[in-house]
């Protein structure tokens, strides 16, 4: 009795939290004829095939819309941005964890509280710096503003990485004849490694989902990413293309949802701080 | 000694560029948007007219700006009502072993891993006024005679609205609090069995209230993400109808953005701020708390 119960819990749960992917799944793959029929005429259920599947949104999606491009500008964007966060945060997080002692760890704190202050709040005076910059509807104003938002939380995530590294190696090295700045360069980025490994799934996972400063600074179509051009500019006129535009959901979020599947326990370690200790 | 081994200067050789990244680009910028909400700045133009308290009387003055406001509080409230009940129901499912838990964790993190426009957008499709399944499954179920247009009326548009950041929320929430639940002391649990505690006795009285500092974590996190939040609302409802759903994001968006008119945008937005700091100071006292607290709770 008490496993049914756990099977329907766990079954109500999945139920909610899939439901609208299911609904991406069964948009993305539906007849037209089969997709648009109103909710009043109850004889006809929704919720499954009743034309066989057809591929047809697809092709629309990758052969008549700028899909293709956004994809390539959002990876474009997420590389320059890995590469910023990881030149910028990796050093700070090691110099939090190793170098700083005591007061490191305030600002370690203050640096991350700043991850809080959200885009809506700073979306108003960055579209100023962005225009006096000569950024406006460029992918440099993503490039330059998004390590705002990775800079801090990867600094915080590479300290906390660190701190969970024992400090023996490190301090053999020296006692072997290493400079402390030897160390650093040599022995240290080893030890980091898979630190650096989940700053750039949450930087990409991250660059993914920003919506806010992509629909403040982007304006043209042809420079859009995914998360802005999708539901923005997949919308025709006042039409919606709703097969392609779940296909477009769909696949998107699959690869973000097996990043997230493999990486969720390094993240939950960043954002718990000190409130998990065993 | 070398520089190659003074540890205080590599250690802010190494610091400084994240520190200048964040001073120059999000503390700047918190003081300008401060600074613009005292401004009659505009998009077009480069120039700061100090014109003092001017944009706050305006927009408090505004019906619209006060409905936002409450908005604001109605869904960050009602929406992390609903997280912390569904979160801490599915933490209790998910501690346990079944079969399959590795599929039923896949689908669970989903909706925190998608996109926010990209979920809001299929959330704009399930709503739908013509098609939407809700409608036709709760017609079959028999449990709707009339029709609900979901995104049509100010009252099951906000409800759309909190379904939404419930659900992209809770997720996450849920994964925080099963991390609290496994450090909570097992001898702790396991004298509460002996003692004949049942489930719900164990839930209320011992794990419930060591979880709460985790529980708080999640429920501070869900705040800043929620009211803070621009992309559910602006693509569900864009605001609408007539301006009846804005939050203090997209009305700042409309007015500061597509208005144009930077200073009043920026007063509407610097209103999300108090509950930055209210969620600030908790954060503080609770990583302070636990810091602290973290030999005693297993003497308690």
């Amino acid at each position: 009795m008490k496993r049914v119960a756990l099977y329907a819990a766990a079954l109500a749960f999945m139920a909610f939290a899939g439901f609208p992917f299911y609904w991406m799944f069964i948009t993305a793959f539906k007849q037209n004829r089969d997709l648009y029929v109103g909710a009043f005429d109850t004889r006809h259920v929704p919720w499954i095939f009743n034309d066989p599947p057809t591929l047809e949104h697809v092709r629309v999606l990758f052969g008549q819309t700028d899909f293709l491009r956004w994809v390539a500008n959002t990876l474009l964007v997420v590389v320059a941005v890995v590469v910023i966060t990881v030149i910028i945060a990796v050093p700070a997080g090691y110099s939090l964890a190793r170098l700083t002692g005591r007061w490191g760890e305030r600002l370690g704190m203050g640096i991350f509280f700043t991850y809080l202050i959200p885009p809506t709040l700073l979306f108003i005076p960055l579209s100023r710096v962005i225009s006096i910059l000569g950024l406006q509807n460029s992918l440099g104003a993503l490039i330059l503003i998004y390590p705002t938002m990775t800079i801090p939380f990867c600094t915080w995530l590479v300290m906390g990485f660190l701190r969970s590294v024992p400090w023996e190696i490190e301090e053999q090295a020296m006692i072997d004849g290493y400079s402390r700045l030897a160390v650093i360069l040599r022995v240290a980025p080893r030890l980091i490694l898979p630190g650096i490994l989940t700053v750039v799934v949450f930087t990409f996972t991250l660059v993914m989902q920003e919506f806010v400063y992509a629909l403040t600074f982007i304006s043209s179509v042809d420079r859009m990413t995914v998360s802005l051009g999708v539901p923005i500019a997949l919308v025709r006129g006042d039409v919606y293309h709703w097969g392609s535009l779940m296909a477009a959901a769909l696949f998107i979020s699959i690869p973000l949802a097996i990043m997230y599947n493999l990486f969720i326990d390094r993240f939950i370690q960043g954002f718990t701080m000190g409130a998990v200790k065993g | 000694m070398k520089f190659a081994d003074r540890e205080d200067l590599l250690g802010a050789a190494m610091l400084s560029p994240a520190l200048a990244y964040v001073i120059l680009l999000v503390g700047v910028p918190f003081v300008l948007a401060i600074l613009l909400s005292f401004s009659s700045a505009t998009a077009g133009s480069l120039t700061f007219d100090w014109t003092g308290f001017r944009n706050y009387a305006t927009i408090l003055a505004d019906p619209i700006f006060l409905r936002s406001l409450r908005n604001t509080a109605i869904v960050t409230i009602g929406s992390q009502v609903l997280v912390i009940v569904l979160a801490t129901a599915a933490a209790q499912v998910f501690r346990a072993a079944f079969y399959g838990k590795r599929a039923a964790r896949f689908v669970l993190l989903l909706p925190w891993a998608v996109p926010v426009s990209l979920a809001a957008i299929a959330w704009t499709w399930i709503f739908d006024s013509t098609f939407s399944v809700i409608n036709w499954t709760l017609r079959v179920t028999g449990l709707l005679h009339g029709w609900l247009y979901w995104l049509g009326e100010p009252g099951l548009a906000l409800g759309a609205i909190i379904i939404v950041q419930a659900w992209r929320i809770f997720p996450f929430a849920t994964v925080i609090v099963l991390a609290g639940l496994s450090s909570i002391p097992q001898d702790v649990v396991e004298a509460s069995i002996v003692d004949g505690a049942g489930f719900w006795r164990r839930l209320f009285r011992v794990e419930l209230p060591l979880l709460l500092p985790v529980i708080a974590v999640a429920v501070l996190f869900g705040v800043v993400y929620t009211a803070t939040d621009l992309g559910v609302v602006y693509i569900l409802t864009g605001g609408g109808p007539a301006n009846t759903t804005q939050v203090l994001p997209t009305l700042a968006f409309q007015r500061g953005v597509l208005g144009a008119d930077l200073g009043q945008g920026a007063a509407i937005a610097v209103f999300l701020v108090p509950f930055l700091i209210v969620v600030a100071v908790l954060m503080l006292r609770i990583a302070r708390r636990t810091e602290v607290g973290a030999g005693g709770r297993k003497s308690g």
